[in-house]
């Protein structure tokens, strides 16, 4: 199963890294006079509403969702370790701020909080990792104030404060790489999750702005047609 | 049991304000100004003016913060710049719709897991096992927004069994409510097979099992009644990847609820109905955690002493 899931997960990235380079059409090229055609020879996955070539939009789409995953998944990481490990280690109202607005966020459904902020923001890529990395941070600061809480306590922290280490040095030197193994786990559960809520988002419109391919751009276009043109 | 039900609900009194005060700052978040944004570039500075004094955007902010929690407390939620009705009354009409979808799914998914998740655990390591989970990690891994054009695409257009919009009969409900719910249904059914097979290992069902209970009175009348406590606390925690799914969902089958409401409030640039959709989820998500937090107590007397 975790072989099967690598490979799955390989095949995306490699698509990503080399789809833009071995795509058969130019994404955004139209030919209206073979609108909404059926898979060809020619055209593996038939051409859209407009004649673009489906399978070069799905191959530079994949390419799109793996850089906001990646990047949602990252910013939200940092945002998360930051302030979880300062929560975790200060305590007091420091902890008190941080824990309460982790609970006004997670009072939220996810993505009806990044629909939200996107439409106030107004539909685009940036505003969709912005959303997303705005909701995102929340599981990670969670995660990493319950593990600093731990930790802060064993011995090898006392002794590098009987050492001298600056509070910051105990942060980032003694704690943080303390928590990474466990914020690794979240983060490749983020990335699927950051993935899946960009097309979500991008099929309700509020995402990915045409005529730039994503998946789920790509999707709300074929759901739309679909009911008239199935094949 | 009443003191743990205070505790729970004065827990949620913070929280709550909290989702009333982001939901608040959502209208001043729009960039430059919010007034000449819902109107649109070309609107008129007379027409810009009258606008931001209509939502009292002239106004001090503590000003504005007050008299948005003043408005909520009576349940006035400003009036819709489209319609120009009270957002209240246009949230009530749409109500119904979306409960009984979110409902519809929530039966769906409890009929299909259940069953799914006891074959599992009965058979464990066989192939109806190997079938039934990998039937549930398809419903995880499929987004509902492929799902539901799918379903639309089979049994509406192909084989033109269901109708694929709107809301009407039951028939309208079911391709609704098995997109909806196919997910919620997937994540059930693993939890029912991982609780069930702890249950199963425990020895009051081998007791059981001694005293000649037969093998399925045994699983289904001792184990799965005790694996069901915590199948229900997921279902409940589950609801609000329900309401959000609802937005997609709606806007995929022309489903009249909040969540196409939503949308389509998004699309006119009609902010107070947006703040009024998502404070009405918000509030209900926490609603519904805050029931689930109560059943749990209910269902378990050792987490209330805890």
């Amino acid at each position: 199963m975790t072989r099967a899931g690598a490979i799955i997960v390989g095949m995306a990235v490699l698509l990503a890294v080399v789809g833009p380079f071995i795509t058969p059409f130019d994404p955004s090229t139209q030919q209206l006079a073979l609108r909404l055609e059926g898979p060809t020879p020619t055209h593996w996955l038939g051409l859209d509403e407009l004649g673009r070539d489906v399978l070069s939009r799905v191959l530079t789409g994949a390419r799109i969702s793996l850089v906001v995953g990646l990047v949602v998944v990252c910013v939200s990481a940092t945002i998360g370790i930051m302030l979880g490990a300062i929560a975790g280690y200060f305590g007091g109202r420091v902890d008190e701020i941080v824990s309460r607005m982790i609970d006004i966020l997670l009072a939220f459904p996810g993505l009806l909080l990044a629909i939200a902020f996107v439409a106030v923001l107004g539909p685009s890529l940036v505003n969709v990792v912005l959303a997303l990395s705005i909701i995102g941070w929340v599981g990670y600061a969670r995660l990493v104030r319950g593990q600093v809480l731990r930790v802060r306590e064993l011995e090898y922290v006392l002794a590098a404060r009987a050492a001298g280490a600056t509070t910051g040095r105990i942060l980032l030197r003694h704690l943080v790489p303390a928590v990474l193994p466990a914020v690794s786990v979240q983060a490749t559960l983020g990335m699927g999750g950051a993935i899946l809520s960009e097309a979500s988002l991008s099929f309700l419109g509020l995402g990915v702005q045409p005529p730039t391919p994503s998946w789920g751009r790509c999707s709300a276009t074929a759901a739309r047609i679909c009911s008239t043109r199935p094949t | 049991m009443l003191r743990y039900l205070a505790r729970r609900v004065v827990l949620t009194i913070p929280v709550l304000v909290g989702v009333a005060t982001l939901v608040f700052a959502l209208i001043h978040m729009i960039p430059g100004d919010p007034a000449q944004s819902m109107l649109g570039e070309s609107a008129v500075p007379a027409d810009v003016d009258a606008l931001r004094r209509k939502l009292g955007l002239d106004r001090p902010l503590a000003v504005q913060y007050g008299s948005f929690l003043a408005g909520l407390v009576k349940g006035d939620l400003g009036t819709s710049l489209r319609t120009g009705a009270p957002v209240t009354s246009q949230i009530a009409e749409r109500v119904p719709a979306t409960f009984e979808l979110a409902v519809a799914a929530m039966v769906v998914a409890m009929v299909v897991s259940i069953p799914l998740g006891v074959i599992a655990a009965v058979w464990r390591g066989t192939a109806v096992d190997h079938a039934a989970m990998a039937f549930a990690l398809a419903g995880i891994s499929i987004p509902n927004f492929w799902l539901g054009p799918l379903l639309a695409l089979i049994f509406g257009v192909e084989l033109g069994w269901l109708p694929v919009s709107g809301r009407g009969g039951l028939d309208h409900l079911v391709l609704p409510a098995i997109s909806l719910g196919g997910a919620l249904a997937a994540i059930l059914a693993r939890m029912t097979r991982a609780t069930l097979l702890e249950e199963l290992r425990e020895l009051y069902v081998r007791a059981a099992r001694a005293r000649g209970v037969s093998r399925v009175r045994a699983v289904l009348a001792h184990a799965l009644r005790n694996s069901l406590i915590p199948i229900v606390t997921i279902a409940g925690l589950q609801f609000g990847a329900v309401l959000t799914g609802a937005v997609i969902t709606e806007t995929i089958f022309s489903w009249p609820g909040i969540g196409r409401l939503l949308i389509q409030s998004i699309g006119f640039r009609d902010y107070p109905m947006v703040q009024g959709c998502i404070l009405l989820i918000a509030v209900t998500y926490v609603g519904v955690n805050l029931v689930t937090d109560v059943l749990y107590g209910v269902l378990d007397p050792r987490i209330r002493f805890e």
